[in-house]
């Protein structure tokens, strides 16, 4: 008698699971009439909804428009994109809904009382209610975060660019074409590596001469003997707190060859020759990091201000006895403190210069332009990718080169936040 | 005596730098705000104390008849002030989710956010620019404030959370025994308790719209609607030489008001960041 009683069981359950297929019927058969019907609703409304996208949403995405006349390619694709996330959504919907009728299904073999509607209602917002919380900014980053990152991956795989450009043109699918041109046409090899190098350069540079400035001063300024400390370190955060594209704008007029100050008044002074600032790539690329140290140090010093107020004096006092110089305490005791506290930010300063776009683009547009390559001299890579995409048209080429710098951005940040300590936290995750 | 010697040595080389990096600090700073002063259109012939100074680059600016600056302004301070409220209340909103419920999807939800505040927004300028044009935003300030605030929730959230899971869990479970529901938990025990960090991020979300530039610049078309930085610049890639005191005028007025008050709020940002940053 006992496996005829397991076998019927788990019928209701399998029942429930079967007439799941369509949705709500299985909860009706589990008489949760009400949930059932909200299921149902919710699905066929969905269809409803968004009919004309179910259907033609997939057919735009694989085939990017067939007419000139009627099929706008761009569109299609950013349509084909919201299709597939509304399909992901009733997919969850659906799966919910046969695991649901399961579940309750089981409940029922196993003679358990099923849930009532006020309990259904309370299960439904103890559960629900981190998810009711975090919908709205969910959705809104849906649409403005991740619907770009999905748009620009498809794109970098297309041929959109100044000649297949809708309306006039269509846009088709050309697979990794543009990874290939981008490392096989001697132009575009050549500007992406030399763009590349000087990414590199800049973000080390510029990020590692703020640092250093911001340690060395905070360091100087935490000198017992110091007077009018207050008054100084305002004066240091200033960088800081004036708006950096306005501090960037009047760099651009100092540095200006014409009337610029540095060039008439500094320079002149000394009786030296006015400087090409602005049109020779390597006195633009000197300056731009004298002007991200003169930008980003303050931070820095503040930060480290901080962490060097909260270094016990025991510790100096006995370097002191053991008879260590100034610049071993520096060396054994302020700078690993100073980086131990601090590491975290350091990792996001180089990642914040190599995207830093402002600087690059308010102080000389990326210029000055260089021969044999499609980039100015001092563009990075995501300058780079605005002239490309805002002056050029290389739509396609761009997006490819975009992905090209989010796999360097994120493969380094995550192997370095591997390491610090919060990551590993498990709380933290 | 040697030890005197060597301590004298070493003030005097501190003083030496520290004054050398105050002229540098400085110098810029008193040259925008003497160019404002000049007399004349462009710089030639001018100095950094103008001879016959004279404030009317200043009044140029307020007149609304001669200059869209003042709709710039405002339209700045419109856009940042709605962009923070917004933004607030979702980061807050997400933060408290995944700082007190465990649920499906909560750790993948963080790695993403994690990645997510690494590439910035503007990368994917191109799919910004077409969902504009798409949902018809293109050149609005609705655009851009929901551009900025969802923008924000990856970073700030992490920042947040960071800070919630510093709250003892204790004081939600007592208030939950005596019967108060997830909301009210949520505004009348956990905001009032995350002050600080809540000024954090509202600070934070003020200055970003603030200062960028390029979604800004992708978005916005017509001059009356640009917001200062786009304005400036404008202003300056126009004819640079031939607007420059002008543009100076514009740099100084935007540059007091927000300098003071970011000095006054400083230490809110140190404190900030390094919270984020250390804790997670």
């Amino acid at each position: 008698m006992k496996p005829l009683a397991s076998v019927k069981k788990r019928k209701k359950s399998t029942t429930a699971l079967v007439l799941s297929i369509i949705p709500g019927l299985g909860q009706l058969y589990n008489r949760q009439a009400v949930k059932g019907l909200l299921l149902f609703t919710l699905v066929i409304a969905f269809f409803i909804v968004f009919q004309d996208l179910l259907r033609y949403g997939f057919w735009g995405l694989f085939t990017l428009g067939t007419d000139v006349q009627y099929d706008h390619s761009i569109f299609l694709l950013a349509e084909g994109i919201l299709t597939v996330m509304i399909t992901l959504l009733l997919i969850g919907i659906y799966a919910w809904n046969l695991y649901d009728a399961y579940k309750v299904g089981v409940k029922r073999d196993n003679q358990k009382k099923v849930n009532g509607l006020r309990e259904q209602y309370h299960n439904l917002i103890d559960i629900g209610f981190p998810y009711l919380m975090m919908s709205p900014g969910f959705l809104l980053m849906l649409f403005v975060v991740m619907f770009p990152i999905l748009f620009v991956i498809l794109l970098a795989f297309t041929n959109y660019d100044l000649y297949h450009s809708p309306p006039a043109n269509l846009v088709e699918w050309v697979g990794v074409q543009n990874f290939i041109d981008i490392f096989n046409i001697p132009i575009w090899r050549d500007t992406l590596f030399s763009v590349l190098a000087w990414t590199v350069v800049w973000t080390l540079a510029a990020t590692t001469f703020q640092t250093a400035l911001g340690i060395i001063l905070a360091v100087i300024m935490n000198q017992q003997e110091i007077r009018f400390k207050k008054i100084i370190r305002t004066i240091f955060i200033l960088p800081w707190a004036v708006p950096a594209f306005v501090s960037i704008l009047v760099f651009a007029g100092m540095f200006n060859e014409s009337f610029g100050a540095i060039n008439r008044d500094i320079l002149g002074f000394f009786g030296i020759a006015g400087v090409p600032w602005m049109t020779d790539a390597m006195f633009t690329r000197v300056a731009l990091i004298f002007i991200q140290t003169w930008l980003g140090f303050p931070f820095i010093f503040a930060m480290t201000t901080g962490v060097l107020q909260s270094i016990p004096n025991e510790l100096y006092e006995a370097a002191e006895v053991d008879g260590a110089s100034i610049f071993q305490k520096f060396k054994s005791i302020t700078l690993p403190l100073i980086l131990f506290a601090t590491a975290p930010i350091l990792i996001t300063q180089y990642t914040f210069n190599f995207n830093n776009f402002n600087v690059i683009f308010l102080f000389n547009g990326g210029g000055p332009a260089m021969t044999g390559q499609s980039a100015g001299g001092t563009d990075i890579l995501i300058s780079w990718i605005y002239s490309l995409t805002m002056n050029s048209a290389q739509y396609g080429k761009a997006a490819a080169i975009t992905m090209i710098l989010s796999f360097i951005v994120i493969s380094i940040a995550l192997w370095q936040f591997r390491r610090t300590k919060s990551f590993q936290e498990e709380d933290m995750m | 005596m040697n030890q005197k010697k060597q301590k004298a040595i070493r003030l005097l080389l501190s003083y030496i730098v520290i004054l050398l990096m105050i002229i540098i600090i400085l110098y810029p700073i008193f040259w925008i705000v003497g160019s404002s002063f000049n007399p004349g259109n462009s710089l030639s012939g001018s100095s950094i104390i103008p001879e016959n100074a004279t404030i009317k680059h200043y009044q140029e600016l307020f007149n609304p008849k001669e200059s869209d600056y003042l709709l710039w302004y405002w339209n700045t301070l419109k856009i940042c002030i709605i962009t923070m409220v917004l933004s607030v209340l979702l980061v807050s909103l997400t933060a408290y989710s995944f700082s007190r419920y465990r649920f499906i999807g909560r750790k993948n939800g963080l790695m993403t956010f994690l990645i997510l505040q690494m590439i910035p927004n503007f990368a994917a300028l191109i799919a910004i620019f077409v969902l504009a044009s798409l949902t018809k935003l293109l050149d609005t300030h609705l655009g851009l404030i929901l551009l900025y605030s969802g923008g924000a929730i990856p970073m700030n959230t992490y920042l947040m959370k960071g800070y919630l899971d510093t709250i003892p869990r204790d004081l939600d479970e007592s208030a939950r025994m005596d019967g108060a529901g997830h909301l009210r938990i949520f505004f009348q025990i956990i905001m009032p308790l995350s002050k600080p960090i809540i000024a954090v991020v509202a600070l934070f979300t003020f200055i970003v719209p603030f200062a960028d530039f390029i979604l800004a610049r992708i978005l916005l078309r017509s001059e009356e609607k640009f917001t200062l930085a786009v304005g400036l610049y404008q202003m300056v890639a126009k004819q640079f030489g031939n607007e420059f005191t002008l543009f100076a005028a514009g740099a100084v007025l935007i540059a007091v008001p927000i300098s003071i008050l970011f000095l006054l709020l400083q230490r809110y940002f140190v404190t900030g960041l390094t919270a984020g940053g250390i804790k997670g």
